[in-house]
């Protein structure tokens, strides 16, 4: 219910939201949880294993209980913390991990079950009966166990990243963080403050508290107020700081509109990647529940996360109050209750020196023993020396002491120290370089001590950076001393839960203990304790003392858990930003990508380049019959293909040449001016890298091509060399693959072609096969190559890219007055094929030259990178599988690749495999199908026949060996 | 006989004006690359500053002004951007014509280092990458050349073929950035 006269909400917005089909009534500045609260809704949810009812424990960003989903369809978010959901108009919410409905959940069975259910339940089904854990147990648990669902469906949210730079971070906005903050800032430091909450001010929102004479909230107002008006401050609100990493790298995940009904564009989330010179962390601390029996009924929350909805949110929890604690400081929230107006049953304190109260009756040395209430509190049964009684209450607030919020420091694996002083574990200096600890989660719980270090560490910040503090006082504020006693389970029978996000008891923890999972690390795994969203900030150190107990050992033997990023749930669609879809990767186009679209052409992906895979005219329904008419019109006429994929660099210098004959296996130094030459390239252990021609442009001026996917690797691979190996070579190079738009002319009728657009015309004689330089058409000034991937006589012609999209329409439009036209992949492959030219289809990085027949290019006359390594026994001979041509010759007439070859009659095993396919295609030229394989000792068995089997797709057939070149072996065509 | 036309990298997809932010590309602007032949570093200045009047650029640094600027791109390489390069030059460094080879786009305006904040892992705050201050980086997943041209001006350079990714990217940063900035 609302309490008249308290909170920050306004009061004057209301604001309507549906939470499980029902409509509600909130205020602007309420969280769902605090306006379900309000509401007096105090079931919100199921628990993961038992699915009991489950209420609000928390109010801040470490809720254990009250997870839903929000929002529908695509946009569903699960597993949202109701205390961090801001409530807007149109809020919609739904509760998670129950069936058929929240009030009446037909899995709440499990919870009879609970004593087959304890800890390593989940383990123990992998063991016996065998065959139960596929068919029964796991789906069934899955079912059972777990809490929101995704929705399956493509998220069609905005999601964003981006990187933040600043001289400090500051990680909090509580009082040492907006102190911090404020010395900083007034000094001249670029400053990011980042905060979870949507309103900053941290525990000085949630308290009854002055500092500098006015209330908490009103100062942190006034400070927050300041560092807005500074220009090198930066407030990010709705922002969790999720990882350390190095070099002053944090992780940070902003909530840009998840409290918007129309976010107008805006990004769902923005995960930010934060370098700060330095960073002070101020991220509070998270009061710990106690283990109780029944500790987890809807009405049972941490006393602070009460004042949090008392004082902030104007909401009191409960009509009949009751507080249970080991400490002063949970003394407040009855306080602060009966100030409101809110009955206050009792505070029940385990220590016997707690301080008594004028407001409220205080019962020392009383512990909860015992809760009732299904689906929200009723009673709570106490213990003291005198006995056992029962408090009608439905509303306990316990509190079991704080524990620092260490989770960062510890994210680059350093361990914080356990103080005997607080009971808690605190960070010790330099566990994440360049970052400093103040405030509560340093273990300073007043408000002035956190004021007072977050400006130390300020200064001590500033003075890392070189810069001066201006001098600044702190204000005065509230300064008691923290006192408490030990207080993590309170003995006796039944559950006591210690991780209600996971469903942990006492009961579990002693018994991994007692099943000699004894380590820290391996309670964990085996009771699931502190996994799941939470991530243990409940539970951690609660489940740790009770394994210290149940082991013998002390808290700081027993240690922690590892912390590990990110503090809160991260969507991957957040981390991810900008790479769903097409956003994986970038595009590349050819400038003939429009024209190979316009004309129907699909296109392929080769690497991250699109590719026109063949050109459909009218009446062609198949593929095959497009690459059919492709091949044969490149045979017959002429063919157009846009070849600027394949990777060109200009080599220049005065060792040019050398550095050519280093790298390629083959010899370049004597290659003239205006000739091009096939180059083989090994890699340094000696099997093939990648080939491609070579041509030489002026006396220290070469242009290397690559294959379209290699172009990056050899590129690198040349820089490797001169950078590492040949340093002392005078050699510059660089990338032209996107300088120059390139189209292969291939068939018979390409020079007629060609000489229909070239300003001086060309002829066998001064164009003959190899050659290459620089020629004019249509006024301007392009390369020309005579080579050629089909066999036929054929050119490649270069202009700057901003003409390829004329040029390559105009030669299409010759082409095609001449019979021809443009061809595409699928052409350009059984073009090869049926010429035995090979790709990296065959050069796939086991093969060496040897292997495909080039053995004989590995000059003897120079050394090269990878000859050496190449003579290594066992890369040729007999034994290896060289590249040979397959045809087949029985009935079954399709060849596939990827298919196995076995001699006549041989078994179809492993054992007896002799190689394999690796390209195949029909040859309209042929009239069959081609391949090219490799198969053992291959070159002395041309006119063998083998088998080809392919267990994948079913396929054998019969086939004949021969020399990989079907077509034109003499060569003729080409020189034409 | 037909003639040849010519068509920029980001032909159709620019210019885009989103909230305050303008993105141009950089059109028919000669650009050579050069590398120094072997310890030419120095006589390659002199020629630069003599044929076009901005010493050779250290490293991640960008010389000259609007329509003659030299930036640094990578180990050993300058760009030359804007004039047709001195023969001269060719004495002491490996020229070659890249005018084709890239797109080169201008985002200028308030909110251009927002929007770039969203795809290039840099510092580019003003304080930290001032005018004529240059970086071979990436943007969202390609590489590309950064350089500040203006207070407010930033000029990308990415391979031409990967132009519409590039435009594509940069216009959904700027569509977020002035999301966020309308109250």
């Amino acid at each position: 219910m609302r309490v008249d006269g308290k909170g920050l909400v306004d009061r004057t917005t209301p604001v309507s939201f549906r939470f499980d089909g029902r409509a509600f009534l909130g205020y602007r500045g309420d969280t769902l949880a605090s306006a379900l609260l309000a509401n007096e809704v105090k079931l919100v949810g199921r628990s993961f294993k038992y699915h009991r009812p489950r209420g609000v424990m928390g109010a801040g960003s470490e809720e254990a209980n009250a997870l839903v989903t929000v929002g529908r369809g695509a946009a569903q978010d699960p597993n949202v913390r109701a205390t961090v959901q801001e409530v807007f108009e149109g809020l919609e919410a739904r509760s998670q991990n129950r069936w058929p409905s929240l009030d009446f959940d037909l899995l709440a069975v499990n919870d009879l079950a609970a004593p087959f259910l304890g800890a390593g339940f989940y383990y123990k089904t992998f063991m016996w009966p065998k065959a139960f854990w596929e068919k029964i147990y796991e789906p069934v648990i899955r079912r059972a166990a777990g809490l929101g669902a995704l929705s399956e469906e493509h998220n069609p949210d905005i999601y964003e990243k981006a990187y933040g730079f600043c001289d400090l971070l500051v990680i909090g906005a509580g009082p040492a963080g907006l102190m911090a903050a404020l010395v900083a800032a007034r000094a001249g430091a670029d400053v990011i403050l980042a905060d979870e909450d949507s309103l900053m001010g941290g525990r000085l929102n949630s308290e009854v508290e002055d500092v500098d004479g006015m209330s908490g909230a009103d100062w942190a107002a006034q400070a927050v107020a300041e560092l807005d008006m500074l220009p090198n401050v930066r407030l990010m609100t709705r922002t969790t700081v999720t990882g350390a990493y190095d070099q002053g790298t944090y992780g940070a995940l902003e909530r840009v509109s998840h409290h918007l009904s129309d976010p107008q564009g805006r990004p769902k989330e923005c995960f930010w990647r934060i370098v700060a010179k330095r960073a002070i962390l101020c991220a509070g601390a998270i009061e710990r529940p106690v283990a109780f029996r029944n500790n987890d009924r809807p009405g049972i929350m941490t006393a602070s996360a009460l004042r949090t909805y008392l004082n902030r949110y104007g909401v009191a929890p409960g009509r009949r109050v009751a507080v249970f604690a080991n400490n002063d400081d949970a003394h407040r929230t009855a306080r602060d209750l009966v100030a409101a107006g809110v009955h206050v049953g009792a505070v029940l304190d385990r220590r016997r020196d707690a301080p008594s109260s004028d407001l409220f009756e205080v019962i020392k040395g009383a512990e909860v023993c015992n809760t009732a209430g299904r689906k929200g509190l009723e009673n709570v049964t106490y213990r003291t020396l005198a006995g056992e009684d029962k408090i009608e209450t439905d509303c306990l607030a316990m509190s079991g002491g704080w524990n620092p919020t260490v989770h960062l420091t510890c994210h680059m694996n350093g361990r914080p120290v356990w103080s005997e002083a607080i009971q808690s574990f605190v960070p010790v200096e330099g566990m994440v370089p360049g970052l400093r600890v103040a405030g509560a989660c340093n273990g300073v719980f007043s408000t002035q001590g956190a004021l007072s270090e977050g400006a130390a560490q300020a200064v001590a910040a500033l003075q890392d950076l070189g810069m001066t503090a201006v001098a600044c006082d702190v204000p005065e504020a509230q300064d008691a001393p923290y006192r408490m006693a030990p207080l993590w389970a309170v003995a006796g029978g039944g559950r006591a839960w210690l991780d209600f996000q996971n469903d942990v008891t006492v009961k579990d923890v002693k018994q991994a203990a007692q099943e000699n999972f004894r380590s820290v690390e391996h309670m964990k795994r085996y009771t699931t304790q502190g996994m799941s969203p939470d991530q243990g900030k409940n539970s951690n150190v609660g489940a740790l003392a009770i394994l210290a107990d149940a082991t013998g050992r002390g808290i700081p033997e027993t240690g922690t858990t590892t912390f590990r990023p990110p503090f809160v749930p991260v969507s991957i669609a957040a981390i991810g930003a900008g790479a769903q879809g097409a956003g994986f990767a970038p595009q590349r186009f050819t400038t003939s990508h429009k024209a190979s679209v316009a004309r129907a052409a699909p296109m392929i992906e080769a690497g991250l380049w699109y590719r026109p895979s063949y050109f459909p005219t009218h009446g062609e329904t198949t593929w095959r019959q497009s690459c059919d008419r492709e091949v044969t019109m490149v045979r017959e006429a002429v063919g157009v293909c846009d070849v600027s994929t394949l990777g060109k660099i200009d080599i220049q210098g005065a060792d040019a040449a050398t550095f050519l004959d280093f790298v390629y296996c083959n010899m370049f130094s004597t290659l003239k001016v205006g000739r091009t030459r096939y180059g083989l390239m090994l890699r340094e252990d000696g099997t093939v890298m990648d080939d491609g021609t070579t041509a030489c442009l002026g006396a220290q001026h070469f242009v290397m091509t690559t294959t379209t996917a290699a172009a990056g690797n050899v590129m690198r691979h040349l820089e490797y060399v001169h950078q590492c190996l040949r340093p002392e070579l005078d050699v510059q190079m660089i990338s032209v693959t996107e300088q120059w738009a390139q189209f292969a002319v291939a068939g018979p009728k390409a020079r007629a072609l060609l000489n229909g657009l070239l300003e001086d015309e060309i002829d066998n004689d001064s164009w003959p096969f190899m050659a290459c330089g620089e020629v004019q058409l249509l006024g301007v000034s392009g390369r020309m190559f005579r080579i050629s991937f089909s066999g036929e006589h054929a050119y490649e012609i270069a202009v700057p890219a901003r003409y390829g999209e004329s040029l390559f329409r105009l030669l299409v439009e010759r082409a095609e007055a001449l019979g021809g036209g443009a061809y595409g992949m699928e052409a350009l492959n059984v073009l090869r094929i049926e010429k035995g030219f090979i790709t990296h289809a065959e050069i796939h990085g086991r093969t060496t030259a040897f292997d495909i027949g080039m053995g004989r290019m590995v000059s003897a006359k120079k050394d090269c990178i990878g000859k050496t390594m190449s003579e290594r026994p066992g890369l040729h001979g007999a034994e290896r599988e060289q590249l040979i041509g397959l045809k087949p010759i029985g009935d079954v007439k399709q060849l596939t690749a990827g298919a196995h070859l076995f001699e006549v009659g041989a078994d179809p095993i492993r054992e007896n495999e002799q190689g394999y396919t690796t390209s195949v295609g029909f040859s309209p030229t042929m009239e069959s199908f081609l391949g090219l394989a490799f198969l053992r000792n291959g070159r002395a068995r041309h006119g063998e026949e083998v088998v080809m089997v392919d267990h994948l797709r079913g396929v054998t057939a019969r086939c004949i060996v021969s020399d990989p070149v079907f077509f034109d072996p003499e060569g003729g065509r080409v020189r034409g | 006989m037909g003639e040849l036309v010519t068509k920029s990298a980001c032909e159709e997809l620019l210019p885009l004006q989103i909230g305050g932010v303008q993105l141009s590309e950089l059109t028919q602007t000669r650009m050579t690359s050069l590398a120094p032949k072997r310890g030419q570093e120095d006589a390659l200045s002199d020629v630069l500053k003599g044929a076009h009047g901005m010493a050779l650029p250290a490293v991640n640094r960008a010389t000259g002004r609007e329509g003659a600027r030299a930036i640094w791109f990578g180990m050993g390489q300058v760009m030359l951007i804007g004039p047709m390069p001195d023969v001269a030059l060719g004495a002491f460094a490996a020229m070659t014509d890249q005018s084709d080879a890239w797109a080169v786009v201008r985002l200028e305006g308030t909110g251009a280092e927002d929007v770039l904040a969203r795809l290039v892992p840099l510092d580019l705050r003003s304080g930290s990458f001032k005018r004529g201050h240059t970086a071979r980086s990436q943007l969202q997943h390609m590489t590309v050349s950064v350089t500040r041209v203006g207070e407010q001006a930033f000029q990308i350079m990415a391979f031409r073929s990967m132009a519409q990714t590039l435009v594509h990217e940069l216009e959904t940063a700027m569509k977020r950035v002035a999301a966020r900035s309308a109250s």
